[in-house]
């Protein structure tokens, strides 16, 4: 079964990170991504850019309206994801709690529909 | 129990449908299983079917009230109308609670086992207030949900002896131990001071000692096992007047600091009560009161009422009875209240 694990975290803290944290979470991410090709979880991974560079898009009565930003303004922003296969919602849990924005962010667990 | 307990669980609407079709394959011989999954976990080494469910139910992914709701209903078999009851809720809400965690069950995959060892300290609180639960509902009219309770509590110290569960098992143990002399006949609640001891099930309080004793020994014990320490004293104990209330009033401040709770204060009131004299306890009781927390508990006037009474302020103790009568529910402590209000 499929889940997507959406990462989240606060966009505005990252400014704050020294450069040294953020060259260590980089090589925890490469080192995480290769665990998880190797156990077969893996399908699918992005990150975002941040949600200065949002659009959200609506059509109501055949108008387009656009307006700048994400669709919800949060605490935590949507970071990137990763879509992986997994046994069940415990395999899922067990793959996401590794996701390293875990420690500091939070990740939503979310079974593909279908 | 049904013949699969999973599908049981999750068979909603379309799933419904799949298990009658599944059935209907199943009177046909060498037919094969259409659901394949269902067939893998029918297979599964079986520990306890109930104790399964249970712990999926209580999947930290689920919300905890529908955690708690769902497996009163569907394991234990109340009706919505108890659960809600339970949980101070209205019917509507509580199906719907439990119809929102059977669909996460099917839809986000929780599967169907007793979790590894590494997630069980996670689960585990859940399960065992679970079986608490149970046995709680069982405790006045249905014999059959404690002795249920108490099996659940048997397999799951056999599955995981972690101090809490065997705690567990020796708190319901004791209590099961003195179910007979808990009512009359006539279904009216009979107040410990006043039970037949010669009636109380020695050899289940003996084994209830026994776990009692060997959670205690064991570092991790928790709430379960001190309130499972004092129903041991009390069990014990020859009579009221002979019972250790120092100890009892010593057990309740180890449980206070590890449980902060106005129901246990109000507990350890009335212990205090035996072992200084009713106006100490009464003191407490009073300032329990005056918090506000507990005024709509019966048990809290019903306390103070006893205390009164002792002391002969019959005018006083009428008044906290007559106040305990208007907020209790149960028809056993309604009969024992009635009672001691013609008694004054």
């Amino acid at each position: 079964m499929k889940y997507l694990c959406l990462v989240y975290q606060e966009e505005k803290q990252e400014g704050n990170v020294p450069p040294g944290q953020i060259e260590q979470a980089k090589r925890d991410y490469w080192a995480f991504t290769e665990d998880i090709k190797k156990s077969g979880h893996y399908v699918g991974s992005n990150g975002l850019k941040h949600t200065d560079a949002a659009t959200t898009v609506r059509v109501r009565n055949g108008k387009l309206s656009t307006t700048d930003g994400p669709f919800a303004e949060t605490k935590e922003q949507l970071g990137g994801y990763f879509l992986i296969e997994a046994k069940d919602l415990n395999d899922a849990i067990q793959v996401a709690a590794r996701i390293p924005s875990a420690k500091w962010g939070s990740i939503e667990v979310r079974p593909i529909w279908g | 129990m049904p013949a699969s307990p999973r599908s049981w669980l999750i068979s909603t609407g379309r799933f419904r449908a799949i298990d009658r079709l599944r059935k209907r394959r199943r009177e046909v011989p060498g037919e094969h299983d259409i659901a394949q999954e269902t067939t893998d976990i029918e297979n599964y080494d079986v520990v306890d079917d109930r104790l399964r469910l249970i712990f999926t139910c209580c999947h930290p992914a689920l919300n905890p009230d529908a955690q708690v709701a769902m497996t009163l209903r569907e394991i234990c078999g109340l009706t919505t109308e108890q659960v809600a009851a339970a949980f101070l809720t209205t019917a509507p809400t509580l199906a719907q609670r439990i119809v929102r965690a059977k669909t996460k069950i099917r839809d986000a995959k929780i599967p169907y086992e007793i979790p590894e060892r590494g997630d069980l300290p996670e689960r585990l609180a859940s399960v065992l207030h679970v079986i608490y639960l149970v046995f709680n509902q069982g405790y006045f009219s249905r014999a059959d949900l404690a002795t249920e309770a108490i099996r659940l509590g048997g397999l799951l110290v056999n599955l995981l002896p972690e101090p809490e569960a065997v705690g567990l098992l020796a708190l319901m143990l004791l209590h099961d131990a003195r179910r007979t002399t808990r009512t009359t006949p006539g279904g009216e609640l009979i107040p410990l001071e006043e039970q037949d001891r010669s009636q109380w099930n020695e050899p289940q309080i003996k084994e209830g000692v026994r776990l009692v004793e060997r959670a205690l020994t064991s570092r991790g014990f928790g709430p379960y096992t001190l309130q499972a320490a004092i129903a041991a004293l009390h069990a014990e104990a020859p009579s009221s007047q002979a019972t250790d209330w120092a100890q009892i009033v010593g057990l309740y401040d180890v449980l206070l600091r590890a449980n902060p709770s106005a129901v246990i204060e109000l507990n350890r009131a009335a212990a205090l009560a035996m072992r200084d004299g009713p106006e100490h306890g009464l003191t407490l009781i009073d300032a329990i009161l005056a918090r506000g927390e507990l005024r709509e508990y019966h048990l809290a006037h019903a306390a103070r009422a006893d205390l009164f009474r002792r002391l002969g302020r019959k005018a006083e103790a009428r008044s906290a009875y007559e106040r305990a009568l208007a907020l209790a529910v149960e028809d056993p402590e309604r009969r024992l209240l009635e009672r001691r209000l013609r008694e004054l």
